[in-house]
């Protein structure tokens, strides 16, 4: 073979050991060639937890946008979907990984996504309710990347250079995911009588979600240098969903915060009843065999 | 076609070894380089080995683990093993890294290259912009207009929108600016 016959496609097919596709031993490792030591003054474990947390919010949430797929009106807002939630799962790829190299008992992305239980996963529950429509697709989108850009954007400056670096590349990605929820929730909320009256009533329910995501926990609190906190994005966030319901005509839900199960939520591994299917279509293929490669 | 480069017995293993490098192509946009693209961004010898370093452009790059496959395999044959490819995040990749050359590749190939990616006061929220009037006119790469219309903000690939030309109504792709 030579160098111009050689192509990417002719590479994936060859069989080697650290080449195969999907889950498994093959993918090579996010972090590879990075420093991954943790600095002095914070707790490994604390900061495992903390990468957890934030990696688990964007995998989740990345499946619940994959289950979109062959399902969006139009080709565009499906490719558009698409790269969304490929940004968020290369996001949590690299969380998990940090997550793993913190916790410093092996495990990596793999181990992490597919083989912990319900109750060790630590996302908000925003990010796995199902939506029931399209107007609460894009209304869960604008609440999720707005506080999301948010926090990435307190974490650039965080004492971890791993988490640092990689909320400086996810703040560039979720600027985008952002402006293309709000100009949805626009276009629906301006729109007829019908897709304002959808968007309305998508707002209506996803709202009581919206608070544990400015909830501060115990894991957070000890690590002031590293994590953001989360009350502090409340100001940000807020302001972002003032201005795009007033452009859309929306009004503002008033609506409880969804109840905590004995003072836990998802951040402390309490979850929705919905959460048990999508982990069981996330994990049943690497669960029924682990290891197995094509 | 690309031409692969011969090592020059006269020059500096590792000058050699820099070239290789940044003649590889990027497996989605196959017309312009890893260093066109500004992905390649260091190829040292520490302890006798090559260490070849890219950066993803968009954390989900799936292409990531190609490029380093193509890079080991190129390396390999121009008489460098092992390799070793690094990943560096920090600072994160900005399309303001795609050389002049990889600007014009692009345009020849149809694809509008980005402008400059916009700057960042790293103090204050990121500002929500809302709306297509804000966008600085992106030229079509086939007639020169600058009459077009976003059609889409993602395209086949993270790193593209797609527009259409007002002028001669073809779609094309344009390199977002980040």
């Amino acid at each position: 073979m030579t160098d111009d016959e050689f192509t990417v496609y002719q590479g994936l097919a060859q069989d080697t050991e650290d080449h195969r596709w999907a889950f498994g031993t093959g993918f090579t490792d996010p972090l590879e060639g990075i420093d991954t030591s943790v600095a002095d003054g914070v707790d490994p474990a604390a900061l495992a937890t903390y990468c957890l947390m934030l990696g688990d919010d964007a995998l989740i949430y990345s499946h619940r946008l994959q289950q979109w797929m062959t399902r969006m009106p139009e080709l565009e807002e499906e490719t558009a979907l698409a790269n969304i939630a490929l940004d968020l799962l290369g996001q949590a790829r690299m969380l998990l990984a940090r997550a793993g190299r913190a916790e410093g008992a092996g495990r990596q992305e793999d181990q992490l996504a597919f083989f912990r239980d319900e109750n060790e996963f630590r996302n908000v529950r925003l990010a796995e309710t199902i939506d029931a429509d399209f107007a609460e697709l894009t209304g869960r989108l604008l609440i999720f990347s707005a506080w999301r850009l948010a926090l990435f954007s307190q974490l650039t400056g965080s004492a971890d250079p791993v988490l640092a670096a990689i909320a400086a590349k996810g703040v560039k990605e979720l600027t985008y995911h952002r402006e293309y929820a709000a100009e949805w929730v626009i276009r629906l909320g301006d729109g007829t009588a019908l897709s304002h009256a959808k968007m309305q009533a998508a707002l209506e329910a996803i709202w009581p979600l919206a608070d544990e995501l400015f909830r501060t926990d115990a894991v957070i609190r000890t690590l002031p240098a590293v994590a953001a906190d989360p009350a502090t994005l409340r100001g940000e966030v807020d302001e972002v969903l003032r201005t795009v319901l007033a452009a859309a005509g929306l009004d503002r839900p008033d609506r409880a915060p969804m109840a905590a199960v004995a003072g836990q939520t998802g951040r402390d591994g309490v979850h929705t009843e919905a959460f048990g299917y999508l982990l069981a279509e996330l994990q049943s293929v690497a669960r029924a065999h682990p290891d197995a490669t094509w | 076609m690309v031409t692969a480069i011969r090592p020059d017995p006269a020059a500096p293993a590792l000058e050699v070894a820099r070239e290789v490098a940044a003649s590889v192509p990027d497996p989605e946009l196959p017309m312009v380089t890893l260093a066109d693209l500004g992905i390649l961004r260091d190829v040292t010898a520490e302890d006798g080995q090559l260490v070849v370093t890219i950066t993803p452009t968009y954390s989900g790059c799936p292409a990531l683990r190609e490029i380093a496959q193509d890079l080991r395999h190129r390396l390999s044959q121009a008489g460098f093993a092992p390799v070793t490819v690094r990943t560096a995040l920090a600072p994160a990749w900005t399309s303001d890294w795609i050389t002049p050359a990889g600007r014009r590749k692009l345009q020849a190939a149809g694809i509008a290259p980005p402008h400059p990616a916009p700057a960042r006061d790293r103090q204050a929220p990121v500002p929500l912009i809302l709306g297509t009037t804000r966008r600085l006119p992106v030229a079509c790469p086939r007639c020169g207009s600058p009459a077009t219309t976003q059609t889409a903000a993602f395209s086949a690939t993270a790193c593209k929108a797609l527009y259409r030309c007002d002028a001669c109504r073809e779609p094309f792709e344009y390199v977002k600016d980040i």
